[in-house]
């Protein structure tokens, strides 16, 4: 079994690796050597060290040994060799991959030749599925389940994966409603709205009309260059930055993730905030991780 | 008006939307056959006023895929003794492998050699493909 996209897992088995990481979390002694004598290649093509580094802690702390390469100029593909050729001889050394490739598709293209599990650890603006596994197992922690929420994506919703996977994985689960916030030409696809139940969405351009109703803020970041309009880049910039003073204006309980790294559309001083949840998000992504390392490895 | 003769064995393509008779005929590369081949264009036809009509003496075997991707309302007669052995109605494919590249210039398959690609049908109308990589759609 891979894990190329989201949709590789079904919401029953989504729901067996969330629970297999709360299992982790509450009792981490019991997963110490579930991998032991196992390897994963973690085979980043290009740099990435915050999914690295949580490949790599989630099999070192299940007990099992990494190895790899951190971007291609160190590799054998500096030489030439083809990703299939890659695959092929890593799958012989190690138990499972990890994959990070700037070419859309490429762990699709890895799981026909490799002998053993891919996970992918990012393709270019396509999928990347151990984040939304992260992003589902911080908000069932952290609002108790997946169901009747109010869910805000704010910033640029038409390039960012995160947010494509995660509400097409939020829209399998009853009674959610989401809120679009982002300026117009960096709407939120049609064909991700389309998957969505009918009246559960909203697409609104300023944040803080919808801030008191929501549960989940999941903040991206606007690059000013993405604006075609330098007056509408001016208008709404500061809507896109989260501070204290927008702070004040939501739910006590709600919480704000981002899938990090942030530049500055959340303002350093949110940072103290109970209900900024970012940092808890990326341990979250370790457990994530490590759930799902089990699953693919078939480990009891 | 044109009289073409009737052809013993071989394969008539007809009823093709008037326009496409060019295309097809290009891309089953029939200038390449060294048999009888006959091409014509805006021919009058009793179901759509006009039509493209291509006639191939002495070869049975055309890749249809191509064909109903190319023109999925155009029929296929199989000739054997001047009559009509075979009657192929044609639709546009739910699956194409290897005929299609992705347009999306981030996915793999245009940066690297890995054979054939399957696209699967996704709007028939608009003729849109999507790629079994990048998941981009592609029309044809």
């Amino acid at each position: 079994m891979h894990l190329l996209e989201p949709k590789d897992l079904s919401i029953s088995q989504t729901a067996e690796v969330l629970s297999l990481a709360r299992d982790i979390i509450q009792n981490p002694s019991q997963y110490t050597e579930k991998a032991k004598g196992k390897l994963l290649a973690t085979l980043f093509y290009e740099p990435s060290t915050r999914t690295r580094l949580s490949f790599e802690s989630a099999m070192l702390r299940l007990g099992g040994n990494v190895l790899g390469f951190s971007d291609s100029s160190s590799s054998s593909v500096s030489k030439g060799e083809t990703l299939q050729d890659t695959i092929r001889t890593v799958g012989s050394y190690v138990d499972i991959i990890a994959l990070r490739h700037p070419k859309e598709g490429a762990p699709k293209l890895a799981s026909k030749y490799s002998p053993v599990p891919i996970i992918n650890a990012g393709d270019g603006g396509h999928h990347h599925p151990s984040q939304t596994i992260t992003d589902l197992l911080t908000i069932s922690e952290l609002k108790g389940g997946l169901e009747n929420l109010k869910i805000a994506f704010c910033g640029d919703l038409k390039f960012g994966r995160t947010v494509h996977s995660l509400t097409e994985a939020l829209g399998g689960y009853a009674g959610n409603f989401f809120y679009f916030v982002s300026p117009e030409e960096l709407k939120i696809p049609e064909y991700i709205r389309d998957m969505l139940p009918e009246n559960s969405y909203a697409e609104v351009r300023d944040l803080q009309e919808i801030l008191p109703d929501v549960d989940v803020l999941y903040m991206t970041r606007v690059q000013k260059e993405r604006f075609v309009s330098e007056d509408e880049y001016m208008r709404l910039k500061d809507s896109y930055i989260l501070d204290n003073a927008k702070m004040l204006k939501a739910k006590t309980d709600m919480i704000v993730m981002h899938p990090l790294p942030r530049v500055n559309e959340i303002a350093a001083e949110v940072d103290n905030d109970a209900r900024a949840v970012y940092f808890r998000q990326v341990k979250f992504g370790m457990y994530a991780r490590m759930a799902l390392i089990s699953t693919l490895l078939g480990l009891k | 008006m044109l009289n073409v003769d009737k052809i013993k064995d071989g394969i008539v393509i007809d009823h093709i939307t008037p326009g496409c008779g060019y295309r097809i005929f290009q891309e089953l590369e029939l200038a390449k056959l060294s048999y009888n081949v006959a091409l014509l264009l805006n021919v009058s036809s009793q179901s759509s006023g006009t039509k493209d009509l291509i006639k191939i003496a002495n070869v049975r075997n055309l890749d249809m895929t191509r064909l109903g991707l190319i023109d999925p309302n155009l029929t296929i007669n199989i000739i054997e003794n001047e009559k009509i052995k075979e009657k192929l109605k044609l639709a546009i494919p739910e699956k194409v492998l290897g005929i299609m590249t992705c347009k999306n210039p981030r996915c793999i398959s245009n940066n690297s050699d890995i054979g054939k690609i399957e696209f699967t049908l996704m709007d028939k109308d608009k003729k849109l493909y999507k790629c079994e990589y990048c998941d981009a759609l592609t029309s044809y």
